[in-house]
């Protein structure tokens, strides 16, 4: 499929493209928290490995004269009821935990890391076994646990390590899955087939790419660490006195609260300050991996879409050249009048042009189609019109009239009035656009009574109504069904009686057959042709179908790189296109060819950053010449409505002047 | 089902590892006085004696009649000890989970809906909630309400049938302690999920079918959103009876938590082993509630 699109993916690439590519450690680099908090946590080490040296009294050692006291030069933190110092026990009592923390981690990854490497990597049962005894360790009580342990064996090591052994699930389970996902990839399996030992392919192939997972729960996990920790602390299981830990000091301070409440707020605030800086870690890391695995494909152009080109389309588009420019008068008894209409991604210096001063007409009761391959602006167009653009991509200029009224002016309020009772939408993925977790019947009447202003019971009937009317049988029990239980051709009858809930005056369908099977995609054309004959309600179609638009279309407009290539009828366009991409695009259309090789247009649109000077198809057209590459090129009227924005249009359809390298 | 396995790992893992637990009841019984004769007939008389499989396997034919035994420190019913503490449990974990509910939803939903000014407080606050451990912040909150501004008690717990005003005086200090880090928890989950619906395409659907934004967040995003926010809901919820140990504790209330922790210091195991016992069970019944939940949330894993 030449044409293949999948408009979310396409607008998310687009929203995407502001924040550029970098390495994962560029993209922690930026941030201030990342290093405080790493700053915190190695000062921290610093000072409880080297306490010995820094401790200016030693921890333990009772003073009777100078006990219970607040902050003084001498005792930095206060004093504790035995006269110890605070800030010396403080330091010391970091040890504990630290060391404690460390012990959980090292369980954590040692027992973890391996046991999710075997269960993703060797052999279904052993993966079966390790799963189900992740399961029961999942439903141990672990304080129940803890609490036993620390009974069991003294001191902080055992628990730890107890800890460490319960919480391994965790990992196990990232570990196998980014395993499982590596297996899969081709390259390991050519690795398998050349005879790399599994334990050489382990080594080279699946250990680095597990590496960023595993780096994310260890953070995560060794917050919970120092948190579990000190809590055993404070019910006495780490240390015996006199010797401190933070958890200890904490439950020591809370016993002398009536006494001195200064106390427990040294041992309090290190303990939440370093889980939180433990915690800012873990969070960067895990932001920062999964903007790495998320990246589009189309990421390696975003990283030379810098902000200053977009700065250069932006000022494309606010002095155009004055080339031949068509007065836009606005045609009288157009239902839908869109003029110099630009869409642009919001960037930190202006705007990424998307959609460039698209104009089109719409005459009631017409049926308009919008033709393009993925990232021709189609959709966008067709989202502005709505008022649906994604957060980050506004309007930046342009108007759309509609019966009358300005769109482009619209507040987020005075929509309620015009979608769905004027205007509404069928999109491309029927199965994603009902809400999945409330019935067919439910969401048509909701839509009823909102758009007609029916009662509950009224709303119902309407709706059994709509159902039948969009052919699909037994309209009252596919009123009780939900979306999972319909199939992808039910669906968008479904969506399709949504969309004539409130008797619109405008159709809009966004590739409305592409994610169904031939034989439904001719159904439901054919439904949306004889509800259009019955209703009189305009359609604009956006297809990158020619048998669709040649099927159901009065006119076409052709995009190519966010601009309108091309205007005219269907039977003009078809028999006679002006544009090389029009007669590139017919070419390229299955339902066209005979037989042969399948024609199409050698490479793809440009990314809005990468559009070229002069004419933006003059890259893949086979009749560019010098001049076409030389200034923008503006949309020219030839006559009878229609319009072309090609220099060299008359030889289009003749002989090719010459063939492009 | 998963109760019936978990409960029997529950309980023979907890009856194992109390086993192997050093300085035996017998000698917290007798104290050092004990002569060799005494201790060999105590060690009889409770079956200590015994391969501990078969000590299991006693406990666990009584126990399935409903009899956990007797505890070796006073030899009162374990079950009639524990009935006696449950109500206090039950009345800080639903407590919890209420307020957990609706501030933690209530919270990630302007979170997601703000911008600006709002996300970022609700951010930092959600970022002191997990920081702060829950035995910290009992303790900062009776510094505070029990002995600067004596609103509230420090201490102590005042059944709901002597007063109901005292009963909930009594609850909020330990209520508010056990819910800082899971409305945390609970906000920040609920933030990602409601920002992740509002990026499907039936969100698209919805405002083209001209449904108010309002009624879209309330009736069809919030649904949706809620299914993850109860798989959380039911994780954070075992967690908080292990938090209970450490908050019981903190203010000194007589449920299940303090018991548990003042039981294993005196190695008493049928008391542990039926604490245990009962955890599982409130968190099997707690799993039963939600996988009811999810059926309702979920229509595609609805079973009829």
């Amino acid at each position: 499929m030449t044409y293949q699109i999948d408009s979310t993916k396409e607008l998310s690439a687009f929203a995407r493209s502001g924040a550029a590519h970098r390495g994962l450690l560029r993209r922690l680099s930026g941030r201030v928290s990342f290093w405080v908090a790493g700053a915190y946590l190695t000062i921290l080490v610093f000072v409880t490995v080297a306490a010995p040296l820094i401790a200016p009294y030693n921890p333990e050692t009772s003073n009777l004269v100078n006990f219970s006291q607040g902050p003084t030069w001498s005792h930095l933190l206060g004093t504790d009821e035995l006269g110890r110092d605070v800030f010396s026990r403080l330091i010391f009592g970091g040890q504990v935990t630290l060391l404690g923390a460390l012990e959980a981690i090292i369980t954590f990854i040692a027992i973890g890391v391996p046991l999710g490497l075997v269960a993703g990597y060797l052999s279904p049962r052993i993966d079966r076994i390790v799963m189900s005894a992740i399961d029961v360790v999942l439903s141990l009580p672990v304080i129940i646990l803890l609490l036993v342990v620390g009974a069991l064996f003294a001191g902080d090591l055992a628990l730890m390590i107890t800890l460490g052994v319960i919480a391994s699930p965790g990992i196990v389970r990232v570990v196998r899955a980014a395993t499982l996902a590596v297996r899969a990839e081709l390259f390991v399996k050519a690795a398998e087939v050349v005879g790399l030992s599994k334990f050489q392919i382990l080594r080279r192939h699946i250990l680095p790419r597990i590496l960023a997972p595993v780096l994310v729960q260890v953070s995560v996990f060794a917050a919970a660490a120092v948190a579990i920790e000190t809590t055993l602390g404070f019910l006495g299981l780490d240390v015996n006195p006199p010797v401190p830990s933070w958890g200890s000091m904490v439950a020591e301070g809370g016993q002398q609260i009536n006494q001195q409440p200064w106390l427990i707020i040294p041992s309090g605030v290190t303990i939440a300050v370093t889980i939180l800086a433990v915690g800012i870690l873990g969070d960067t890391f895990r932001e920062a991996t999964s903007k790495e695995s998320n990246l589009p494909i189309l990421s390696w152009r975003h990283r030379r879409g810098t902000s200053s080109q977009a700065s250069v389309v932006d000022r494309k588009v606010a002095d155009p050249s004055p080339r031949q420019r068509e007065p836009l008068a606005i045609v009288p008894d157009s239902l839908l009048s869109v003029r110099d209409l630009v869409v642009g991604l919001r960037t930190s210096s202006g705007h990424q042009i998307l959609v460039d001063r698209v104009s089109f007409d719409l005459q009631r009761g017409a049926t308009l189609g919008l033709v393009g391959e993925s990232g021709s602006g189609k959709t966008l167009t067709v989202l502005a019109i709505l008022g649906l653009l994604p957060p980050e991509i506004e309007i930046v200029s342009g108007s759309i009239s509609f019966g009358g009224k300005d769109l482009t002016s619209h507040l987020d309020s005075s929509w309620s009035g015009l979608r769905g009772k004027e205007i509404s939408f069928i999109s491309q993925e029927p199965m994603l656009a009902l809400d999945p977790g409330c019935s067919v019947g439910n969401q048509l009447s909701e839509a009823l009574r909102n758009n007609r202003g029916l009662n509950r019971r009224e709303s119902r009937d309407a709706a059994t109504k709509l159902l039948r009317r969009v052919e699909l049988p037994n309209p009252s029990e596919v009123a009780r069904k939900f979306p999972h239980e319909l199939s992808g051709g039910m669906a968008q009858r479904v969506c399709v009686a949504l969309a004539l809930t409130g008797e619109p005056n405008l159709l809009i369908a966004d590739e409305p057959t592409t994610a169904l099977d031939v034989t439904v995609q001719a159904e439901i054309l054919d439904l949306l042709r004889s509800i259009r004959e019955q209703t009189g309600m305009a359609v604009i179609l956006v297809s990158h179908d020619w048998g669709v638009i040649a099927d159901s279309c009065d006119r076409t407009v052709v995009l190519y790189a966010g601009q309108v290539v091309e205007c005219a009828t269907v039977e003009e366009m078809f028999f006679n296109p002006q544009h090389p991409y029009t007669e590139g695009l017919l070419s390229a259309n299955p339902h066209l060819t005979i037989d042969g090789p399948f024609p199409s247009i050698p490479g793809g649109v440009p990314s809005p950053e990468d559009w070229p000077t002069g004419c933006r198809f003059q890259p893949r057209c086979s009749y560019a010449q010098a001049d076409c590459a030389e200034e923008y090129v503006e949309i020219a009227s030839i006559g009878n409505l229609r319009k072309t924005r090609c220099l060299h249009y008359e030889d289009v359809g003749k002989e090719k002047p010459h063939e492009h390298p | 089902m998963q109760a019936v396995p978990l409960l029997l790992i529950v309980s023979s893992f907890t009856f194992i590892l109390v086993s192997l637990i050093p300085g035996s009841v017998v000698t917290t019984l007798l104290g050092d006085q004990g002569t060799q004769a005494e201790y060999a007939l105590i060690t009889k008389r409770l079956g200590l004696n015994q391969p501990v499989y078969v000590q299991y396997w006693h406990w666990f034919e009584h126990a399935i009649r409903g009899d956990l035994g007797a505890s070796l420190q006073n030899n009162q019913a374990v079950t009639s000890i524990l009935n006696s503490r449950i109500d206090v449990t039950i009345a800080l974990v639903v407590g919890t989970v209420l307020v957990v509910s609706v501030f933690g939803i209530s919270a990630g939903i302007v979170g997601a809906l703000k911008k600006g000014v709002v996300r970022k407080t609700i951010d930092v606050i959600s970022w002191l909630g997990l920081a702060v451990p829950n035995f910290w912040f009992g303790l900062l909150l009776v510094e505070l309400f029990s002995l600067i501004f004596r609103v509230l008690p420090s201490e102590g717990f005042v059944p709901f049938t002597t007063s109901p005003i005292e009963w909930l005086r009594s609850l909020v200090l330990p209520i508010v302690a056990l819910s800082v880090g899971p409305i945390a928890v609970v906000a920040k989950q609920t933030r990602e999920a409601v920002v992740e619906e509002l990026g499907r395409g039936y969100i698209r659907t919805l405002r083209a079918s001209g449904i108010s934004e309002r009624s879209i967040v309330l009736r069809h995003v919030l649904k949706n959103a809620a299914i993850p926010v109860v798989t959380v809901l039911g994780v954070l919820f075992a967690q908080l009876l292990g938090g209970t140990v450490v908050v019981e504790t903190v203010f000194v209330l007589p449920g299940l938590g303090s018991l548990a922790a003042t039981s294993v210091a005196a190695h008493d195991l049928p008391v542990i082993e039926g604490v245990a016992v009962y955890f599982a069970l409130i968190v099997i019944s707690m799993n039963l509630t939600i996988d009811i939940l999810y059926g309702w949330l979920n229509p595609k894993i609805r079973l009829i």
